[in-house]
């Protein structure tokens, strides 16, 4: 089974709250401080996206429920710069630091230049196909059941439990993207041709609103067996 | 098979618990140790407050409406055009657009995080990453359209977009009766942050 952060289909949530339009305001002062720091230390270059995502989905359930959004960020922000080797523990405990040494930083460092690159650029995920691509669109799959990655136990996957086992069908073939059960945990990209998959409200929940709505996800190849 | 340390290792646990106040101390660590440069953390604050957000993508929704061959290549390679227009960068790296029509309805939810075409809308709001929206936007779209004060026509479907993959996804919403005299930019003016993201339609003003 997968971990707290997936929570489609859940019950108990309550309404959604709408806010006005434009650019969201920043809730607290902090909030664009985490943020922009949880940025800047990507430029580091010792963590990839989906490495940062299972360091947020890695926290205990209690802590990922009680944080607020930003409040998750940081948190996975000082256990990744500590599994890194970037920041020690007792640098955490006593909130300072130390000065580098004449030979420089360990990594970075970041500069404004490297932000306005790392934003301008972003990290494309689609790599040349590594193998050929089984299914068309129009063509019926269905899901792996249990949603859990095949390399680590307890490791990252991006197909949720609620589609888990689901019958769709193939809308659109997005090339081949770096499959994240491998990158999270270093054990390559692992290209794998990435589908938009269909699935009938009904294939979904017990009682769908609608005959006809559908919900759309964006599955590997690997999560994905022909019907 | 191994298994996932990180379950063992927390060590945010050290930090202050305070919020504002682990942050300003990783924000001390960092730039004391010479990782980070002070200025680089402002230049971020600085793109998403005041240069990137969703006037971007109502420019693209609004030359969609008005310029039927951009409106094309957009549904068939929105990444390329938009990129042309100047929207590309981190968290917008693949983007499809999808759009609206009386039979479909498009909407777009991160369900295991907070996945967002960042280019093009900025960053998201309050309400997308809540555990209510992400919770519920799969299950039940209608009921959470309607607490935006939504309401769609019976035979319209809904097709709820979960961004699983770094592919973000666009709505093109529907161009409202009665804007037929206005211009492109005029008409960007009315596309909201919450109409390209499925949770709001665009009407006339």
């Amino acid at each position: 089974m997968t971990r707290v952060h997936d929570m489609g289909g859940r019950y108990g949530d309550g309404p959604v709250r709408p806010e006005p339009q434009g650019v969201p305001a920043f809730a607290a002062d902090w909030h664009p401080r985490a943020l922009a720091l949880t940025v800047a230390a990507g430029g580091l270059g010792k963590w990839n996206i989906d490495m940062a995502r299972h360091a947020r989905e890695a926290l205990a359930p209690r802590d990922y429920n009680r944080f607020a959004y930003y409040e998750k960020w940081i948190a996975a922000l000082a256990d990744m710069l500590v599994s890194e080797g970037l920041v020690s523990r007792a640098e955490l405990t006593d909130g300072q630091g130390a000065a580098p040494g004449p030979e420089g930083p360990a990594a970075g460092p970041v500069t404004v230049q490297k932000v306005r690159q790392m934003i301008a650029n972003g990290a494309p995920a689609d790599r040349a196909a590594s193998a050929p691509a089984r299914f068309v669109p129009g063509d019926r799959v269905r899901t792996r059941r249990p949603a859990a990655n095949l390399f680590v136990d307890g490791g990252h996957t991006r197909l949720p439990q609620y589609a888990a086992g689901a019958e769709g069908r193939v809308l659109r073939v997005h090339g081949s993207h770096v499959l994240p059960d491998r990158s999270a945990h270093k054990l390559g990209e692992g290209a794998e041709p990435l589908y938009a998959v269909a699935f009938a409200a009904s294939a979904l929940w017990a009682r769908p609103e609608h005959p006809r709505d559908e919900v759309v996800l964006d599955l590997w190849q690997s999560y994905l067996e022909a019907v | 098979m191994p298994h996932d340390h990180s379950d063992h290792d927390h060590p945010h646990a050290l930090l202050p618990p305070d919020p504002a106040l682990r942050v300003k101390a990783l924000e001390t660590i960092l730039t004391r140790k010479g990782l980070i440069e002070p200025a680089a953390l402002d230049e971020i604050i600085d793109t998403y407050q005041n240069r990137i957000g969703p006037q971007n993508g109502a420019q693209v929704v609004a030359r969609a409406w008005t310029d039927p061959a951009f409106r094309a290549d957009l549904l068939r390679d929105a990444t390329a055009v938009v990129a042309d227009m100047g929207f590309y960068g981190r968290q917008g790296e693949h983007i499809v657009a999808v759009e609206n029509t009386p039979e479909q309805h498009n909407m777009v939810v991160c369900t295991l995080c907070s996945c967002y075409p960042w280019p093009l809308l900025g960053i998201p709001p309050g309400w997308y990453k809540s555990d209510a929206y992400r919770a519920r936007a799969v299950r039940e779209p209608r009921r959470v359209l309607s607490e935006f004060g939504v309401e769609l026509p019976e035979d319209t479907a809904v097709r709820v977009w979960d961004s699983t993959a770094e592919v973000r996804y666009l709505v093109v919403p529907m161009r409202p009766a009665g804007t037929e005299a206005m211009d492109a930019a005029a008409l960007a003016r009315l596309v909201t942050r919450d109409s390209m993201i499925g949770t709001g339609l665009v009407t006339a003003p």
